[in-house]
């Protein structure tokens, strides 16, 4: 296969619209050779759009795409593999129940021969290419089995052996670990060599370790365009968000946490995973009112399973779990929620909203049955829609109204409805399950805000993260696990990142 | 009548009773793989299993008569086709609930064959039907012959669409491409596969395998038409599909199973066995049921997206 070299892309006046959203607003992008463009934005500025017009996925309604100064169509995928454009999807486009060689297959046409898919063919690319560019991968692996990390490499290598010499990454951090992303950063730093590259990502320290150049989006517009070493993350970030960030933190606060460890405890306790593994492995730890205690770990060490135990969602083998003197170990949902347990759960979509439901519907979920929003058996519509209307003010919900489909809305903004709803039940506990994962720094910095807020008013939070940053500057105790135990708890203002990257390894003596 | 007679018996009759579910379950198979689950098998097995009596019928003083059989399972599997494609038309284009056009289609065929049956034919009528062809020699091995190789071409056939339907899901570009779109169709269509043709083709296929599972009914096992000659066989078909694990081979496996259950009470009812006769009709069902209350979930291996459209702008 011999492809032109590209030199340049271009896009001009690139505009799309989808039913009530104007998506992208005459952007104008222009990306050279051998150069790494950062495109940085919130969520829902457009970037994904974008993209996805830039690979013939979606049809622009305005606007041209130029290569090499030559203006191209691209109606499918295609065209843009064949003009050697590559893409890494934000969410892994890969066929689960395949494997990685038959995944590669899929797009490589080469190996469609009539009557006959060979599969050596794909082998063969894949080993040249993974050899060339350090990326190891196991071609018979079934997708399903390999690791968030791996399923990473998997979708590079396929991109790279359907020949793409410019590639686009959207948000190829947003589900690695720490380490997995320190690694993809220096990967992509040596592909770069070779290859153009459009980097998104919201991650401001990532896109200074790694683009040349950036360009900000905002609400479909390009806002900002520059050299990356001439600005520093906070100008980037105030550039995306319009407006000055800064994210708070724990020792700005004044409140202290109560004296005392009594709100929430939990004590040896012993819960079975999904596969009947032991998943956490005599637990303890406690929360005093008025305090963040962050749980550090690579996630898989138990954090899911220690979540849904402390909101009944799965009972443990054995164990206690206090709240504030009352047992809630094995107990339902029902009775934890009745405890005042607050719960912002891992996965905002399946297991925060309904996503069918309406913003309304899902403010008041938890407390349906209560006189506060039904009587006699009937839904009293007056008080729920005021609770909708005060909640979205006061949350800054943005939506076209509170009867939009809660599914419909950005990430952001979900887990704001879901903040609202579990701050509004005024809990005494709270367990927050990566609350930010996936989620731009405007909504960071409020949900940030929020906690801090909460703790100020005297709830006991328990924080699981995997967001280093996040942990050291909220919370007050860190504790570490490792394999279903607390391997320890360290004071939040002695961690250090070397520290706790070594206790989240296992490793507990240095 | 010893009890190895009766054995070989049951094992004779089963495997001819078990290549209607077999063609039909392969189809839906495909059908499946690619995302699509067409509960209207049982309406294009109605129309197969006319269309394929009707040349035979009417052809049989003329010159023609010879070749009918062939022309009307060509019919069968052409209308098979042709019903798969507007299903596609109905739930690939207008993405219309897959459970409810499936019960529509059902419906459409079933009725509009016993209208045209009733219409322009009439009655209970029989044709001469597909006769058998033994295999030389190998249908004289003491019984591995009789149950294996005197049969009619159709059952051949049947068992050797199995390692087809196998190699083309397995080893063919189309059938990878069949599988990525009923398991992840986004990630299909991100590397340029047209998700919705190759739904269409599947159903296409689909259907035409069904018409072909109608043909034998007509043709070749009861070698008549009536309104209710499909008896519930396509739906069984469907259910075989989930029990097979969307597997050529463990279609097989179940195709042969239920068809054995119902030779079985068959025989039983042949041999005068006391027994009591609704029992003995309801086994071969409540076997299927019981077989698929066990069977553990498939994990990993099904189409992830079966039943859902998929539409290219919709936020994920």
């Amino acid at each position: 296969m011999q492809f032109e070299p590209i030199r340049s892309l271009e896009l001009r006046g690139i505009t799309k619209r989808f039913p009530g959203i104007l998506a992208c607003d005459h952007i104008d992008l222009a990306v050279g050779e051998h150069s790494v463009r950062a495109l940085v934005g919130e969520n829902g500025a457009g970037k994904t759009t974008l993209m996805n017009i830039l690979m013939g996925l979606y049809q622009p309604d305005e606007g041209s795409i130029l290569l090499n100064g030559r203006e191209v169509r691209f109606r499918s995928p295609n065209d843009a593999f064949a003009h050697g454009i590559g893409m890494v999807h934000q969410h892994f486009m890969l066929v689960p129940n395949m494997t990685v060689t038959e995944n590669v297959a899929l797009g490589m046409k080469s190996t469609h021969r009539p009557f006959r898919l060979d599969l050596g063919a794909a082998r063969k690319r894949i080993r040249e290419v993974s050899e060339r560019h350090e990326l190891p991968v196991n071609p018979d692996a079934y997708v399903w089995q390999l690791s968030v990390g791996e399923q990473q490499r998997v979708e590079l290598v396929k991109t790279l052996c359907l020949g793409a010499r410019f590639l686009i990454l959207d948000e190829p951090t947003s589900a690695l670990t720490p380490q997995e992303t320190d690694e993809l950063i220096e990967l992509l730093k040596k592909m770069s060599r070779e290859l153009s590259v459009i980097f998104i990502s919201h991650k401001l320290h990532e896109v200074k370790a790694l683009s040349d150049t950036v360009s900000i989006l905002r609400r479909g517009r390009i806002v900002f365009e520059g050299r990356t070493e001439d600005h520093s993350p906070a100008d980037l970030a105030a550039l995306m968000t319009g407006h000055e960030v800064a994210l708070p933190c724990v020792e700005c606060s004044d409140a202290a946490p109560a004296e005392g460890r009594g709100l929430l405890s939990v004590r040896d306790l012993r819960v079975r995973g999904d596969r009947g593994n032991l998943a956490l492995d005599g637990l303890s730890f406690d929360v005093a009112a008025g305090e963040i205690l962050g749980l550090a770990g690579v996630s898989g060490n138990g954090q899911r399973e220690l979540a849904e135990t402390l909101n009944g969602l799965r009972k443990p083998e054995s164990g206690s779990v206090l709240l504030d003197g009352a047992e809630l170990g094995g107990r339902g949902a029902d009775a934890v929620i009745a405890s005042g347990m607050g719960y912002i759960p891992e996965d905002r979509n399946t297991e925060g909203i309904v996503p069918s439901f309406s913003i309304r519907e899902n403010l008041v979920l938890k407390d349906v049955g209560t006189v506060d929003w039904s009587r006699g058996g009937f839904l009293r519509l007056g008080p729920i829609a005021r609770n909708a209307a005060d909640l979205r003010e006061r949350f800054d919900i943005r939506c076209p109204s509170v009867d939009t489909a809660a599914g419909s809305l950005s990430g952001g903004n979900i887990q704001k409805v879901i903040l609202a709803r579990e701050l509004a039940r005024k809990p005494k506990a709270l367990v927050a399950v990566y609350p930010t994962r996936g989620l731009d720094m405007g909504a960071e910095e409020f949900i940030h805000k929020q906690l801090l807020a909460l703790r100020a008013a005297g709830v006991g939070i328990l924080l699981v993260s995997e967001e280093l940053d996040e942990i050291m500057n909220l919370s007050d105790r860190i504790a570490v696990i490792y394999k279903g135990r607390i391997l320890k708890v360290v004071p939040g203002r002695d961690a250090t990142k070397r520290s706790l990257g070594l206790l989240m390894a296992g490793v507990l003596d240095e | 009548m010893n009890a190895g007679s009766f054995i070989l018996n049951i094992l004779i009759l089963g495997v001819p009773f078990s290549v209607a579910l077999l063609l039909a379950g392969l189809g839906e198979t495909i059908n499946q793989r690619s995302g699509v689950f067409n509960l209207g098998c049982e309406g294009i097995m109605a129309m197969g299993a006319f269309l394929a009596f009707l040349p035979p019928y009417f052809l049989a003083k003329t010159p023609l008569a010879p070749s009918a059989n062939l022309i009307g399972i060509l019919l069968a599997v052409a209308a098979g086709a042709l019903l798969g494609l507007l299903f596609a038309l109905v739930v690939v284009t207008f993405r219309a609930p897959q459970g409810i056009a499936g019960i529509g289609l059902q419906m459409l065929g079933w009725g509009t064959a016993g209208t045209l049956f009733r219409r322009y034919v009439g009655g209970v009528t029989g044709v001469t039907g597909i006769p058998s062809l033994p295999i030389p020699g190998l249908s004289r091995i003491p019984i591995l012959g009789p149950i294996l190789f005197n049969h009619n071409p159709l059952v051949y056939l049947a068992f050797l669409l199995v390692p087809v339907f196998w190699y083309i899901l397995f080893k063919t570009p189309w059938g990878l491409k069949v599988r990525a779109v009923g398991t992840y169709p986004r990630a299909a269509d991100s590397l340029g596969i047209p998700v919705a043709r190759v739904r269409y083709q599947a159903l296409a296929l689909g259907g035409a395998m069904a018409g072909l599972a109608g043909a034998y009914l007509s043709l070749a096992q009861a070698k008549m038409f009536a309104d209710d000659l499909i008896a519930g066989r396509g739906f069984i078909a469907v259910a075989l599909v989930y029990f097979g694990r969307w597997n050529p081979v463990g279609i097989m496996g179940g195709a042969l199973l239920f068809s054995l259950a119902q030779s079985l009470q068959l025989s039983i009812q042949v041999a005068g066995i006391d027994f009591p006769y609704e029992f003995a009709v309801m086994l071969p069902y409540a076997l299927v049921i019981v077989v698929l209350a066990l069977v553990r979930k498939a994990r990993m291996v099904g189409p992830a997206e079966l039943g859902k459209p998929f539409d290219r702008e919709q936020r994920v």
